[in-house]
């Protein structure tokens, strides 16, 4: 698959107008590429790369330190399955087994339509309903296996 | 009281997402039909705390409190106890299914805890900070901008014992103080809302519930240590958070509470957000400081620390978010007050994210000093589902696993340490007999490694063999010698790393070893997890009295590991068994058995 090319939005451009002279603004701007896009498109990242003046091994060595950052698109639902200690000891790893299961993907893979990718996080802030799947920022709180065929229903009948 | 009636709605993460705005709009509409409009007031706070029978609705001045609400019941609130003055049974929090509670002062959940750091939270609209100033907020910035100086300011608190809520436990004020006695010059002061202790809400409650008490904190301090810049660096996992704070900021800059010449003293102060990205280590100081930089976030040695040398090599301090939210009521109450809660080496309260195996779970605050007992009983309503307490965590994947025979110890930073833990930032999970303390430890080791930056020894290869031997034994192919290299693994990697991730990584495997080496040698000798959660050990046997020789199990079996004839009883090979459970659940005989 050849790599698509995105074009700078202006409000991106702006925002990085806005930043460049902030130090420390790297990581800042990586998160609104992000936002943008999805994930950090390559032609972006070279061109960030120059209007910010900072080496591209840089930008990839920064990106690819911290989990947040992806390389590539994820699904257009993206399923966030909570494995923080709470959620894991009530049964969070069975909920993300399951969601690979009835999608036929991996974790960090997208499946072939592009609908769904499936990922595991590590606490996302509310315990008190574990486990914890958020897909595409919604909640799915206190969820037994029995729950993920109806959650994914739900997203593809949006299509 | 301008309004009859208070219809407090949480909005916090948890209930929103359990349909909480839903809520709210239907209490507009239906306030609007009843014609209660103008007496009766809606407000979204945040968390109230028990996350785990959301969403919640309070109604004040009775303090009312209803449970799992849905947008369906408010009609019915509205009608009966808005209109009628009669409380709606039905809702009512009910935890013996015997006596109806209906006021907040009664539910046993409340009645041990404590509030400062969460004074506010539930209580106020987060949003707005005309709340927030009705109760004293700001009236600490403006006290030590008019009042004090920056050493009277250092010294109050000094004087209160307050202790840094990070984790480390270091003298808020001697930290402050360092700072403050570097030359004059551009200074710093960062909060640390990065909480990356997975299982643990504190902060991100705080930061939703009532942000403007952590930027008067930072004024504060920015005012005691010299700094005129400010930053908060927090988790991008946490958009209700961010948008609070956002808002907050707007909103006391429109006050002249943050900016230029605060208050008109002369005193300027600006906060800026950063965004971490999701990297654990990144909660340690000097690596948050580097990721302020937009670098890697790579620890460093220390010394220098941050106080003398931090962001961009000028003198740093950085606090946790709840130290943070102790600091106006400090200020406005005085240090004697704060310092006779707690206990002697350990002043004020502990908020904990209250999680596991508890009936629950959710966010609490109790006075230092307290008994895990009194937490997880009195306040957790004890174990779900009739099982048995087994252990505590505190301190996440830094700190230690506590056993039942530790459950009256009255709980500060010297009491956990004593007995193989630390108080962390505020995770407390708890576990049943169903958990395997084995499998935990794996569990944390695992997140360790993962989150390990690499940069020393020690901690990236002693990590990994840890968490190796550790999936050894659950897989039941460990030794008793693999034990004692493990704990020299620990010991080692306690010494050797250079940051805080790796010195306290070997806490979860230590203290397991420590009260629950029986377990460890059920899994090596017997080949046997007591609790089933080490699924490897687990072994599907036929008994031949009661198989009826029908094959459908030999058919199912996706290993091929059962043979036999027709009519003759069926044997499982153990070596090609995957432990699917397929078997089991094919026997219409009930042969096949599992342990
Ligand atoms: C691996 C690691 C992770 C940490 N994570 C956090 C965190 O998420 N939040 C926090 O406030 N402190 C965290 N700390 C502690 C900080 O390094 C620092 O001690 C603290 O922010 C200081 O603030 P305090 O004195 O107010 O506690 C962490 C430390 C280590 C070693
Ligand atoms: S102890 Fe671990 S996290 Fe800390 S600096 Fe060393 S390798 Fe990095
Ligand atoms: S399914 Fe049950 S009865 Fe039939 S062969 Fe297997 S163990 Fe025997
Ligand atoms: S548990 Fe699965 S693999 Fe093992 S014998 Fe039964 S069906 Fe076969
Ligand atoms: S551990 Fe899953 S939400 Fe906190
Ligand atoms: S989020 Fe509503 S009680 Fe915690």
């Amino acid at each position: 698959m050849s790599e698509k090319l995105e074009t700078m939005t202006p409000e991106l451009k702006a925002f990085v107008e806005e930043w460049k002279s902030k130090p420390g603004n790297l990581i800042m701007v990586l998160h609104r590429v992000q936002q943008t896009y999805g994930y950090i498109p390559r032609n972006i990242a070279i061109e960030i790369s120059t209007m910010l003046d900072v080496p591209l091994a840089k930008i990839y060595g920064v990106v690819t330190f911290y989990n947040f950052f992806r390389l590539q698109k994820s699904g257009k639902y993206n399923v966030q399955v909570c494995l923080g200690t709470a959620c894991y000891l009530r049964g969070g790893d069975d909920i993300i087994k399951e969601f690979e299961r009835r999608l036929g993907v991996g974790l960090n893979a997208t499946t072939e339509d592009g609908l769904f990718s499936v990922e595991a996080v590590r606490c996302l802030g509310c315990c008190g309903l574990a486990p914890v799947a958020v897909v595409n920022g919604e909640v799915h709180g206190k969820l037994e296996t029995k729950d993920v065929e109806g959650i994914i229903e739900q997203y593809r009948k949006l299509g | 009281m301008a309004y009859e009636s208070y219809v407090l709605v949480c909005g916090g993460t948890a209930c929103c997402s359990g349909g909480a705005d839903k809520i709210i709009e239907a209490f507009a509409n239906e306030l609007e039909a009843a014609g209660l409009k103008e007496k009766v007031q809606v407000v979204a706070t945040g968390c109230l705390g028990f996350c785990e029978q959301g969403p919640i609705v309070k109604i004040l001045p009775q303090g009312t409190f209803y449970v799992q609400v849905k947008a369906e019941d408010v009609k019915e609130i509205v009608a009966e106890h808005l209109v009628k003055g009669r409380v709606v049974q039905r809702l009512c929090y009910d935890p013996e299914q015997a006596k109806k509670l209906v006021a907040e002062a009664n539910i046993p959940f409340y009645q041990k805890q404590y509030r400062i750091v969460l004074r506010n939270c539930g209580v106020i609209d987060p949003e707005k900070i005309e709340d927030y100033i009705a109760r004293d907020g700001y009236k600490a910035i403006e006290k030590v901008l008019f009042e004090m100086t920056p050493e009277q300011v250092v010294d109050e608190m000094l004087k209160s014992g307050l202790r840094g809520r990070g984790g480390a436990g270091f003298p808020t004020g001697m930290k402050w103080k360092f700072a403050q006695q570097q030359p004059k010059g551009q200074k710093y002061m960062v909060c640390n809302a990065d909480e990356g202790d997975p299982g643990a809400y504190m902060d991100r409650s705080t930061l939703e519930g009532d942000p403007h008490s952590i930027l008067e904190a930072m004024t504060i301090a920015g005012y005691a240590i010299g700094a005129s810049k400010g930053f908060i660096y927090i988790r991008a996992e946490y958009p209700l958070a961010i948008h609070r704070l956002e808002v907050a900021i707007a909103q006391a800059h429109e006050l002249g509470l943050l900016g230029d010449d605060i208050l008109g003293s002369g005193f300027s102060f600006d906060i800026e957000l950063r965004f971490g990205a999701g990297a654990f280590v990144c909660g340690e100081e000097t690596a948050l400081l580097q990721s302020i930089e937009g670098n890697r976030g790579m620890p460093k040695p220390r010394p220098p620390f941050p106080a003398v040398k931090g962001l961009w090599g000028r003198p740093t301090v950085i606090n946790n978010v709840e130290t943070l939210a102790n600091i106006p009521v400090i200020i406005n109450k005085g240090a004697d007050w704060f310092s006779k809660i707690g206990t002697a080496t350990t002043k004020g309260t502990k908020v904990f994210a209250l999680t596991g195996k508890v009936n629950n779970s959710g966010l609490i605050e109790v006075p230092m000093g307290t008994t895990l007992r009194e937490i997880i009983f009195d306040i957790g309503g004890g174990i779900r589902g009739g099982h048995k307490f087994k252990a505590a965590q505190t301190g996440g994947p830094s700190g230690g696993i506590i056993p039942e025979q530790f459950l009256d110890t009255p709980i500060d930073y010297e009491s956990l340490a004593k007995i193989g833990s630390i108080m962390g930032s505020g995770g407390l999970i708890v576990m049943d007999e169903t958990d395997c303390v084995v499998d935990i430890a794996k569990f944390y080791l695992d997140f360790t490694v993962d989150e390990s930056c690499g940069k020393c020894a020690p901690c990236r290869i002693g990590g990994r063999k840890l968490l190796n031997y550790l999936k050894k034994i659950t897989d039941g192919r460990g030794t008793e010698q693999d034990i004692k290299d493990m704990e020299a693994i620990c010991d080692a990697m306690n010494k050797a790393s250079l940051c805080g991730l790796g010195q306290t990584a070997s806490n979860p495997v230590k203290s397991t070893l420590r009260y629950f080496m029986d377990e460890y040698m059920e899994h090596i000798h017997d080949k046997k997890c007591r609790s089933g959660k080490c699924s490897k050990l687990i072994q599907y046997k036929i008994d031949p009295a009661k198989c009826k020789g029908c094959t459908m199990c030999a058919r199912k079996c996706p290993a091929g590991a059962i043979s036999g004839t027709v009519k003759n009883p069926h044997v499982i090979d153990q070596t090609k068994c995957i432990k699917c459970g397929a078997c089991e659940s094919t026997c219409k005989f009930g042969a096949i058995s599992h342990g």
